[in-house]
This record gives C-alpha cells, structure tokens and sequence, in this order.
C-alpha cells in the first residue's frame, strides 16, 4: 500500500506528534517501508485461527475492595510540569 | 400554519453512566468516594505514573453483574477489557479501560410505566469501564486545573436499544434505572453530583417509517427533570428544522438548564479514531456459574417481584404495593414490619401514614426513620386487637414510641393510661353520667330522633378519654336509652 | 558473589571501576553516596551476627526503565529526564529486601527501543571490548556494566532481545524470563505483553540467584504469574539426557554471519551424544515473526506511551500554543526522539480503523500459531538452540538509518518474546573478527530450572572444549 501525505498527517494527529517538512518526508520513508515490511504476515494463511490475546493462562485476577496505598497529594505535585498546591495546571486553550 | 407535531415520531436511545458505590477504584486501591479534597485519591496508577499496571477490583465485577441480573440482561461468561485510545488532560493513561467487544451484560430490559400503561425498554449493554478525573475552568484564569480524585472510579454505562419514542419515556426510565441501582446499593444515583449522568441520542422519523433518522447526542443531562426537558426540547427543535425544510445534521449539542434548550458543542463529528484493543494488562476475567449464583443469592427480591408479592399474596391495593416499593428502605422496613406481624394491610397503612407523614414533617427519608420496626409492630397490633384506637395510637403512643426508638406498645399505652377499657361496668358508669347530664337530648332521642347516638357516644368517649371500648359502649348507650 | 570482602569495600571498588570507565557512558546516575551509607549498614548488621539476605552486598545496577523510589527514572528520554520514581519497582522491592546493593542507573535504548544503544537522551553507550562498536540494545548499559566489571549483577528488560542482544554483544550471560516470571509493576512499559525485565551477568549461577530472588507472584501486576520460583542449585551437574531441536532456517538464513553459522553448527555437532541428543527441526514461519513482532509490540507501545503528554509529570514544551491538540503535539514533538516517533506512528497504523484486521489481528494471529507451535515442539524437546544474533556487534553509526536493517537482527530474539517462553544467551564463542557472540538457548514456559541448568552445563562443556582446542 501506498503511504500517502494524507495518511502520514492523520497518524501524526492520533499520535500527538508534529513533524516539520523534511522530518514529514522521511517519517512517510520510513512508514513506507515498515509497513511493507510488516505486508509480509499477509503471507500466512490464518482462517480459523483465534487471535492470542494474552500471554499468561491467569484468569479472574481480582483485588478485594480495601481502601489502600495512596500518595499524599504534595508528592505528586512535585513532579508536575505546572501546579499550585492543590491542582495539576494546563493551559487554557485560547482560540478553539 | 400549525406545524403537525403528531406527523413524527421520536425514537430514543439512552446512554446512563452510574458510579459504582465500591469503597476503591476499578483498578487501584485509592478510595471512591466523592468530596474528598482535590487530588488525595490519587496513586501513581491513577496518575498513571511509568511503570504502574492495574488490578481489577473484584466487588466492581459483582455490582455489573448485579445490575444486569436485575435486568434480565444475560451475562457474559469471558470477559476483556480494552483500552480506549484517545487524548485529554483528565484521562491520565492517554486511554480509558473499558469493555468494548464484551460487555459483561447483554440485553435485557427496564420496566417503565407511564400514562400509557407498563412496557419494557430493551437494553443493548451494560459494561465496566473507569471514570476520568476532572477538568475545572473556573479555579484560575490562566489554567484549566485537574482534579483525579474521579478518575479510575468504576463506572457502568447502560446503554438502551433506540426503544423510547417521548420525553415521558426516557423519565420514566432513567427514574426506573434510578430507583434500581439505588435499590441494589450499588449506585448512590444522585445526578446532582454526577454519580449518575445520562447522555440521549434523538432522532425522528415520520410515523410508521422503519428507518432511523439522524441522530443527535445530547449531554450534559443532570437531572432526571432535565432528560425530560432536554428530548422534548430537542424533538420540537427537529420536527420545526425538518417542517421549515432543514435537514437535522448529526451532532454532539449540550443542555442549558437555565432556559430548558439545547445547543451545539460540536457539529462535524471528529474523526475520532479510538483504536480499541484487548489491554494486554489485564487478564480475562470469567462470570462463573458458581460466582452467579453467589451474586444471585446474595441479591435481595426486585422491587417488581415484590410488588406481585405485595398485591398478590398479601393483598394490599396495587397504588399501596408500589408506593412501598419506591424505595429500597420502605422496602426493608415493611418486609420487617411483616415479618413480625400479620396484619400486612395495617402495616401498609402506618407506614404510608403515620410514618411517611412524621418524616415529611422532619424532612427525614425514610433511611433515617428511627423507630425500629419490630417495636412499630407491638403498636399495629394493639390497634388491631382493639387496644387502644388508631387515632390515640398514632397520635399519642407513636410520636412517644418514636422518642424512645425501641419500646413496646402496651407498656407505653399503660403509662400513658391509653388502654381501652372494656369492664362493662366502668363503661355504665359513664353512659350513665352522659345520659343524665343530658335530659333534653334523651328526650329527643326517645322521640325518634336515632341520630344523637352518635353524640352520645362522642361524650362517653370525651369522659372516658378515649379508653371506653366503643362496642361496649354502644351496646350499653342503647340499652340504657330503650329503658329511660 | 559477594566474596569475602565488606560490602563497603565492594562498594568502594565498583565506584571507582565506574570512575575508570565513565567514557563508556553506561551509567546515567550513579547513587554514590547512598550506596556506601547502605554498605556500611550491611556490614554492620552482618558482623553484629545477623542473618543476612539472599543478595546481601551484591553490587547490582538497573535499567532506566526501573523504578527506585526516590531516584530518578527517565527512560533514557528527554520526555520523562527530570522525573522522580515514588515507588519501588516489585523487583527493585524485592532486591533491597534481600539486602542487594543498588550502584545506579543505567543507560539504554529510549523507551527500550532500539538494538544498538544509540537511541539514548543520553548519548550511545560503549561496548568495552572496541569501543568502536555498539555494545547492543536496548540494555547497552546494563550489558555493558557487568561486562567492563562495573557492577556484579544488572537488571535490564527485554521485549524482543533486548537483553540476550546486548549480552551476546559483550560476552556475558543475559536471561529473558518466562513472559510473567518477574513482575511487570514499575517496569515502564515498551510492549506489555512482550516486556519481561531481564538479568545480566557473568555467569548462570549468579543470574539464578538474582531470579529466584525477584520472581513471583504480585499483587500491583495481574499479568505476574503465581507460579512460585524454583529454588535453583549447580552442584550436581545433571545425569540426564536432553533433547533439543534447532532451526534448519534459521542456521541457513541468508542474514546470518557464516562464520557464526559454522560455529553454532560445529559446537552442536560436538556435542557428548550421550548426554545430548540433538535434532534439527524444520520451522516455515521464521520469516514472519520479525513482522508479527512489530506490529504487535509498536501498536501496544503507542498506546502504551499516551500517558507521557506533559500534563502530570515530565517534559512540557512551554511555548504560546494554539489549542490543547498543539499542546500535546509540542510536548511530545519535543520529548521524543526519533526511532520511538517511527514505533509510535507504525502502532498507530496498525490499529487504526481500516487497517486493523489486516495489521493487527493478523499479527495476533500468527502469534498464536507461533505460540501453538512452540508448545508442540516442546512436547518432544527439552530446549530449543538458536543464534542470539545473526551478526557480532556492529560498528556505531553502521544500521543507525535504516531500521529495517536494524530490526532483521532481531530475528532470533523475538520468538520468545512473541511465544512468552523463557530465553538465554550465553557467552560461548568468539569471532575471527575479535568479538564475542552467544549461543541462544530457549525452554518451554516456567522451565528457567531447566534452562538454567543446561545453559550452566553447555558453558562448561564449553569450557573443556576451548581448553582442549588449545591444546593441539
């Protein structure tokens, strides 16, 4: 399949990444080429079989309903990017 | 011209979101409830620190499947989860956990009753999923500030077939959904707070058409009055847009409650691409026959069931079985109150009487009502052996009984000096007083006039303060006066 | 592994081997000052005449993907370089548990992406025998820490090779667990249902007693099996005969090195009849797993990697933003170099409307077969012996653009990623090129006692063979 601008520009968009122009056409490169690459499991013949899902046998791995292992709030805030002491902080999105 | 309202018909889909009333989140320890200061709840698989996988919180499991045996819906045996892929500051992993390719509950049904009589509202699904934290605009002026106390709370959205054609319907279900979650405890349903959110999908089709129009999704629906007023807005909104030629364009749009309309959040529908996979963090989980049957024993009998039983087995008036059967705490006291007494109907009467109108007065649900019911029985049944009457019981002994919390009837009416007194030679006694001190009424009544029994029978009971045994008394009065 | 030294001593020895060596660039923090504070209290709860841990004063260094409370954890990424860990990794837990020895972090491939150790924030790392050449990826530095002697022990993680590479690479023993052997729980997540953290060292012994130490059940990871560990022992060299199956494909494929070829087949072939008895199987679906493996891992990791978009911690890129859509897009622009972009934007193909099925249910496909299939083999075989790397460490800068070339050289790895199964390489040969390379062995799921045992003998067998060539 043929990766077209369109295609590369959506993908950028689903992934939150932004590519200036040369970075764009090398980004379309290398999709090209990964994608023709990965074509090849089109070879395998696949009717009936059930898509693995998970890797382990475990089912019903549950937690019991307790109350437990919260962080204090101020701890957490250290590592934001932006706070004040209560609150994580975005910037409001000026024009929609 | 008048625009031909009854030309359409209105199809109605709803989407419920409840909160599941566990004390932890769905895939981590940090508590649920709502209010706490912002950001406490929060664990670094909340914030979805690097490194931090959930666990599924087992009781989660047990509330969905609850709710969806209560709605007849059937009950997925393997269960994924899937991530839900997409963007937003209040969605910390980058993806929601949720259930896409097996709801836990299929189908199934809500009984609704409106002016037209009882139907069932088909349901498509309930599923698991997690809520996201909050966005608060109002905080700073410069910020939008986050709040994750909410985020990863488990959640479980019902979602009905597009089976409602009126505003009437969707009230009608949402309150059914309502009393239901709260009933089996596992959502505290309170819109206001947004532990129960409704989103609708409208559309409208001429009448007798099979096809579906464009849809249009409403949110932001919180309250019950709302849903009712947001769909009757917004089908008015269409038919007048199709009558004056428009065409009704598919969109997101919003309820504003200050003036009941509805407006557009967003009209052309993002591409929105959510790559839904099984999440490779969370293994199947698996309803088991035996985890079934545990759920089901453990569930109390539905409100509809015990309506039937109510009017059929103990047959109270239907008004009366429903009326009990609003809530789930009516619902736990009258079946105790019949537990420890026979006399169903006069238990339906205190209840809906004395009791309801004491709480009204307090402005008390019925949750806080503290007269336990076993001692409620001791009074019903000293009514009903004749004891004392039922106005001196609920005005006199009832508001004491209440005081105390637990007492026992008798001991009370013996305190109070309320007993009936059936000594026939008591009662002569005060027939005797009345009818004397009574000369010209006597007369009267010896030339025919019947009626001033009554009166006379007001005095006995006045002398005697309520105590005189009223067929005694009667019997008595007439003798007495055959002989004057 | 401690030997008779205090641990303040080992300490003190490691630091100053880090000092020697700091060009290799394997370390991104080095925990100096904590670490001979934690040794002196070793030493003195050990000569006060207490019991000590299982790995007590073992020095030991961890991948940057692995949480250590208080320390820093950056996946060798702009995106996440200033971010402190709040908790413990399970498996970091259970190392300070058995009184282990943290000495740092260490450098690796970003997001533990990429088989060279040249996709790191902070610069490549240096294999130790020619600086010239790629110690291997992701966990170069892990690798290359206990291979230059500057750590006894490390952690890495390995999501389709990414410890084997690097050990064959520099001429240590690398184990890729059973895929939910070692719990996940403070591992950052590449691929989750490929990612197992791994073990480097210089031998099967040690490798043993670190698994046995960090195994197990979890209750942070559901995908954490209960199984408990084995208790593993080298003393008696086992009696037993193994059976094991080889790859006729994959000693024939045209991208592996002759000369590794040739001596994989020759060391086979030499091996004692009587306690080995090996076969070569026939497998038609080698070509696919290197595509199956890529579709899988990167659709998980862009999904995986939603979670760094500079709201809550990490990098944000400050600048006057048109609306929220630019916001993340800056952020991540910034964040992220470019080999973790290329595996962001293919998952996101793969599991985009339209191209689902084709893509990514395909590849789920094909991994069950590939999973049915290795349990049958495992029905007649014990082991299963493979290359680890079709070549020997390459020079720097050699594969750095094309990453299909790059990625070909995972062809003997992923298997057991893709499978869940439970993989080593150990250090058996060296090349007419001066390099060291490894011989993969590879066990059905939960037989790391098995593994472990027979890597341990096919190192001595090794080692008596060495020792006669030399000896014409």
């Amino acid at each position: 399949m043929q990766v077209t601008d369109k295609l590369v520009e959506d993908l950028a968009n689903l992934s939150r990444l932004s590519f200036n122009e040369q970075e764009k056409e090398e980004i379309k490169k290398d999709l090209q080429k990964m994608i023709s690459f990965v074509n090849k499991l089109n070879e395998v013949n696949t009717d009936g079989v059930e898509p693995l899902l998970h890797m382990t046998d475990a089912v019903n791995v549950y937690r019991e309903d307790i109350v437990q292992g919260s962080m204090r709030k101020e701890e957490a805030l250290l590592n934001a990017p932006a706070a004040d002491g209560n609150y994580f902080k975005v910037p409001k999105v000026i024009k929609k | 011209m008048p625009i031909p309202y009854e030309k359409y018909e209105a199809v109605i889909g709803l989407e419920v979101h409840a909160q599941l009333l566990t004390k932890s989140k769905l895939f981590s320890g940090d508590s649920a409830a709502f209010g706490a200061d912002a950001n406490t709840n929060i664990s670094p698989i909340v914030l979805a620190y690097p490194g931090a996988l959930p666990m599924l919180n087992k009781r989660a499991v047990e509330y969905a499947v609850k709710m969806g045996l209560a709605c007849g819906c059937s009950i997925e045996h393997t269960n994924y989860f899937a991530r839900k892929n997409y963007f937003y500051p209040d969605l910390p992993k980058g993806y929601q956990i949720s259930q896409h390719t097996t709801p836990v509950c299929k189908n199934g049904f809500v009984k609704i009753r409106t002016a037209n009589g009882e139907r069932d509202i088909l349901l498509n699904r309930i599923h698991l999923e997690e809520d996201a934290g909050k966005s608060l605009h109002e905080v700073d002026d410069r910020n939008t500030s986050l709040d994750y106390n909410r985020a990863g709370v488990p959640l479980i959205e019902i979602v009905s077939e597009p089976d409602m054609h009126t505003a009437e319907e969707a009230f009608a279900f949402v309150t059914e959904l309502r009393k239901l979650v709260r009933y089996l405890g596992i959502c505290d349903g309170n819109m206001e707070e947004g532990s129960m959110r409704c989103d609708a999908n409208v559309s409208i089709r001429i009448k007798g058409e099979k096809e579906l129009g464009t849809k249009v999704e409403v949110k932001n629906l919180n309250s019950i009055r709302n849903v009712k007023k947001a769909i009757e807005f917004e089908i008015s909104r269409m038919i007048e847009l199709v009558e004056s030629g428009g065409k009704v364009i598919q969109q997101t749009r919003s309820f504003d409650a200050s003036n009941d309309t509805t407006f557009s959040m967003r009209t052309k529908e993002e591409a929105n691409d959510y790559r839904y996979f099984t999440d490779p963090d969370l293994p199947p989980f698996i309803i088991t026959e035996e985890l079934l049957h545990a759920i089901r024993a453990a569930m109390p009998p539905l409100p509809e069931e015990l309506v039937r039983k109510y009017r059929d087995l103990l047959h109270l008036p239907e008004y009366d079985a429903r009326v009990i059967c609003d809530d789930a705490a009516t619902i736990r006291y009258f079946e105790l109150l019949i537990q420890t007494t026979t006399h169903a109907k006069a238990a339906a009467n205190w209840l809906l009487g004395p009791v309801k109108s004491f709480l009204n007065d307090k402005g008390e649900s019925m949750d806080e009502f503290t007269l336990d019911a076993s001692s409620l029985a001791t009074l019903i049944e000293l009514v009903e052996s004749g004891k004392v009457n039922f106005s001196i019981a609920s005005s006199r002994i009832f508001p004491v009984m209440v005081e105390k919390g637990t007492a026992d009837a008798l001991e009370v009416a013996t305190e109070l000096n309320l007993l009936q007194n059936s000594d026939a030679g008591d009662i002569a006694q005060w027939v005797d007083e009345v009818l004397l001190g009574m000369p010209e009424k006597v007369a009267e009544y010896k030339k025919g006039k019947k009626g001033l029994i009554g009166l006379f029978m007001g005095e006995v009971k006045k002398l005697s303060k309520g105590k005189a045994d009223p067929k005694i008394a009667t019997q008595l009065l007439t003798e007495k006066l055959e002989q004057r | 592994m401690s030997g008779s030294t205090t641990c303040v001593e080992a300490a003190h020895y490691y630091l100053s081997a880090i000092r020697a060596k700091l060009r290799l660039n394997a370390f991104v923090d080095i925990y100096e000052e904590e670490l001979l504070e934690r040794a002196a209290a070793l030493d003195k709860k050990r000569s006060s005449g207490a019991p000590i841990g299982k790995l007590h004063g073992v020095i030991t260094g961890i991948k940057d993907v692995i949480c250590y409370k208080g320390h820093k954890v950056t996946a060798a990424s702009r995106i996440l370089h200033k971010f402190t860990a709040t908790y413990n990794a399970t498996a970091v837990q259970k190392l300070l548990d058995e009184e282990a020895l943290i000495i740092g972090s260490l450098n690796c491939d970003e997001f533990a992406m990429g088989s060279s150790n040249e996709n790191s924030f902070y610069g490549n790392v240096l294999n130790a025998l020619d600086e010239g050449r790629v110690p291997g990826g992701s966990s170069g530095g892990s690798a290359v820490a206990v291979q230059a002697g500057l750590c006894m022990v490390s952690l890495g993680s390995d999501t389709g090779g990414s410890v084997r590479q690097p050990a064959d690479f520099c001429g240590i023993v690398g184990l890729k667990p059973t895929y939910g052997r070692i719990s996940r729980y403070g591992l950052i997540a590449y691929a989750s249902s490929f990612d197992q953290i791994g073990i480097f060292a210089n031998n099967v012994p040690d490798v043993a007693a670190v698994l046995q130490v960090i195994s197990g059940n979890d209750d942070f990871d559901s995908t954490a099996s209960a199984i408990s560990p084995d208790e593993y022992t080298f003393d008696t060299p086992s009696t037993g005969t193994y059976k094991i199956a080889y790859f006729k494909e994959a000693l024939e494929h045209p991208s592996l090195d002759q000369e590794i070829a040739g001596t994989i087949k020759s060391f086979i072939n030499n091996l004692p009849t009587q306690h080995f008895k090996v076969r070569a199987i026939s497998f038609d679906l080698l070509d696919y797993i290197v595509p199956a493996y890529y579709v899988l891992t990167t659709a998980e990791a862009s999904s995986n990697l939603s979670r760094f978009d500079g709201v809550r911690y990490g990098y944000r890129t400050n600048d006057d933003m048109a609306d929220l859509t630019e916001f993340y897009k800056d952020t991540r622009s910034a964040g992220f170099g470019k080999e973790v972009k290329r595996r962001i934007m293919l998952g996101n193909f793969v599991l985009s409307s339209g191209y689902f099925d084709a893509y990514f249910t395909q590849a789920q496909k094909v991994r069950k077969q590939l999973s049915d299939k290795t349990a049958l083999i495992f029905n007649d075989f014990d082991a299963i012996l493979l290359p680890t790397v079709p070549s020997t460490a390459f020079k720097i800068g050699e594969k750095k653009d094309d990453p299909i070339a790059m990625y070909l050289a995972d062809i003997y790895t992923v298997f057991a990623n893709l499978t869940g199964i439970p993989a080593i390489s150990i250090p058996l040969f060296r090349h007419s090129n001066g390099m060291p390379f490894g011989l993969q062995i590879m066990t059905y799921r939960f037989s790391e006692l098995s593994l472990l045992s027979l890597s341990h003998q096919l190192m001595n067998v090794s080692r008596q063979d060495l020792h006669q060539s030399t000896n014409p």
